[in-house]
């Protein structure tokens, strides 16, 4: 019987939230195809021994180009503001906080700038989910872990259609959008806010070390239990190797691959 | 009708050799901060509520140039200063916080009235101000929050070569830093005669057992602008649930990496540790190599503090007559 433990296991989600049953094609594949993407260069760089951390570095890379093609959210005053994070395990974290970007017309498309113009009129922040539309939040995140069992996550983001200008949201704040322990690392996506008041990313990790949760389990009771319906969703791997990517929300744009070659791109409750 | 407490601090990491008036200053401070707390919570008027007492009591740390929030705030690199300060109420746990503010007169109420009037939990920077602008809050110039001490401590800690992003890295140098007396005690890379922290704080719960915790502070001294910090994140320098408040100060990155605050309530959920347990089980496991200190209330009208560093500014006080102001062990 074969007992090795898995080289590696890693997960990504590419946002959660509304996204409708009926989202055409054109609009899915793109997504899935940058997932799948991803995905695969982070694959072979855990294989050539790349540190967790250097892999969920390259998705941050790889999303920032994502963006150039897809378009970034956009605030109140039509520019762009991002915010990320980046932990591993065990070492010092780091802290990004991106305001306005130069050249920020690389992020601005015509698609965001018509849903700024109608979160505007509908005086709304992508706050309550609307029936059918595609929320298309744009966080991006990644969880990854080694045979060493290190273990690193990465979030980024652009936040919410018509965010106030100087809004944080849960992504580059530890804790909230972001965790990496000796146990698991988690990466969330949903309603900022609603993420930063119930620390998801940190109860991951909480609930396994003080209730001796599985990493499913925990991750299951934080976003059936903890985070509202509707705000939360998220990818996490443990130091064991496990790995999970439970959403209270329609769906969630999530890939994961691990060491002996099972990959997986998923939307929709299927996965 | 449970019984209220209140705690206040003025920072985690305080120099042993701090000259004897300014700790009589700084317990003055901590004394009157108590006092204002106790007759609000005394009061049976609707401004009783344990959010409406930690706003009026960090308000009361701001205004007063003593520690290091509002006026007497640390300063950046630039000698400017940028305050970050957020609120938690725990029924409900609803949060706001603002980092980066330059004009605004008492940040904490500008974290107040996110939480309570934007769609947001957490604005900085120029963000921030226009809001503050929009709700019509006392704004007044950079100038107004710069003491002449902190000039000077600016200048002490450039001298002493600047902070280190890892603290860890002790300095060459330190003969060189000017300040009057020789002090081995290093927090954040800086001299304790230097670093001199002193965030403030406070936690509340009222008779109906509602806990609230807020934290302000000017950040580092000789920061960058735009760092942030521990004290606006929720989870990390403030936390506030059913259960309990809480407000952390101390070595930020320390108190980020193990989101200080939440973990006491954290235990006391899952581990079911009484109030002074947790605090110490967090402050003796949670915090590696990094110093820092915290003050936290229960539901059930406890009061307790910790921390691992040389000394920290705090006062207790509980409804059955309890008070206590100090500094060291």
């Amino acid at each position: 019987m074969n007992c090795m433990m898995k080289l590696f296991e890693l997960s990504l989600h590419g946002g959660t939230g509304d996204i409708p049953l009926t989202l055409p094609l054109e609009r899915r594949q793109p997504r899935e195809a940058a997932l799948r993407c991803c995905l695969e260069i982070s694959v072979s760089a855990l294989k050539s021994n790349h540190s967790p951390l250097d892999v969920v570095e390259l998705v941050k890379t790889i999303r920032t180009s994502m963006l150039v093609e897809r378009g970034s959210i956009l605030t109140s005053n039509g520019t762009v503001e991002m915010e990320a994070c980046i932990t591993e395990g065990n070492k010092t974290v780091e802290l990004f906080l991106g305001v306005e970007i130069v050249n920020s017309s690389h992020f601005i498309t015509l698609e965001n700038t018509e849903r700024l113009k109608q979160a505007k009129e509908a005086n709304r922040v992508q706050k309550t989910p609307v029936p059918n539309e595609d929320s298309q939040l744009g966080t991006v995140g990644c969880v990854a872990v080694d045979s060493h069992g290190i273990l690193a996550a990465t979030t980024s983001t652009s936040g919410l259609v018509n965010k106030m200008v100087g809004r944080i949201g849960d992504t580059p704040v530890i804790g909230a959008g972001t965790f990496a322990n000796h146990l698991c690392a988690v990466s969330a996506t949903g309603k900022g806010e609603a993420i930063i008041c119930a620390t998801v990313a940190r109860e991951v990790a909480t609930l396994m070390e003080y209730k001796g949760l599985s990493l499913k389990n925990a991750a299951a009771y934080i976003v059936e239990e903890c985070a509202q319906k509707g705000t939360a969703g998220l990818v996490a791997v443990s130091a064991s190797g496990e790995m999970t990517m439970p959403f209270n929300t329609t769906d969630m744009f999530r890939a994961c691959a691990t060491e002996d070659g099972n990959t997986e791109v998923g939307r929709w409750h299927s996965v | 009708m449970g019984r209220w407490a209140i705690a206040v601090h003025g920072g985690a990491g305080v120099d042993p050799n701090l000259p004897p008036e300014r700790q009589d200053q700084a317990k003055k401070l901590l004394t009157r901060c108590l006092n204002l707390g106790v007759s609000a919570l005394r009061s049976s008027s609707s401004s009783s509520s344990a959010i409406d007492v930690v706003e009026l009591i960090v308000r009361e740390l701001e205004t007063d140039p003593t520690f290091n929030s509002g006026r007497g705030s640390a300063l950046t690199e630039k000698g400017t200063a940028e305050m970050e300060a957020s609120i938690m109420d725990g029924s409900g746990r609803r949060c706001g916080a603002v980092s980066g503010v330059t004009t605004v007169k008492n940040p904490v109420s500008l974290a107040r009235l996110v939480m309570d009037k934007s769609p947001h939990s957490y604005l900085a920077f120029s963000g921030a101000e226009e809001f503050a602008k929009q709700q019509g809050v006392e704004m007044v110039d950079n100038e107004y929050f710069i003491t002449e001490d902190n000039r000077g401590m600016l200048k002490l800690a450039k001298e002493a070569n600047t902070i280190m992003f890892d603290y860890r890295i002790p300095i060459t140098g330190m003969e060189s830093c000017g300040a009057g007396v020789e002090s081995p005690i290093q927090m954040n890379g800086l001299p304790i005669s230097v670093y001199a922290p002193e965030t403030v704080g406070c936690v509340v719960v009222d008779s109906e057992g509602r806990c609230a915790a807020a934290t302000s502070t000017g950040g580092l001294m000789n920061k960058m602008t735009g760092r942030i910090g521990d004290s606006p994140l929720i989870g990390a320098g403030t936390y506030a649930c059913e259960l309990c408040g809480v407000s952390c100060t101390g070595e930020g990155e320390a108190i980020i990496r193990s989101t200080l605050a939440r973990e006491v309530a954290a235990v006391m959920e899952y581990k079911e540790l009484g109030l002074q347990e947790a605090v110490d089980f967090v402050i003796k496991e949670r915090l590696d190599q990094g110093k820092a200190g915290l003050i936290a209330v229960s539901s059930k009208g406890e009061v307790a503090y910790g921390f691992n560093s040389v000394g920290m500014f705090r006062g207790c006080a509980t409804e059955d007559g309890f008070m206590e102001v100090g500094i060291w062990e």
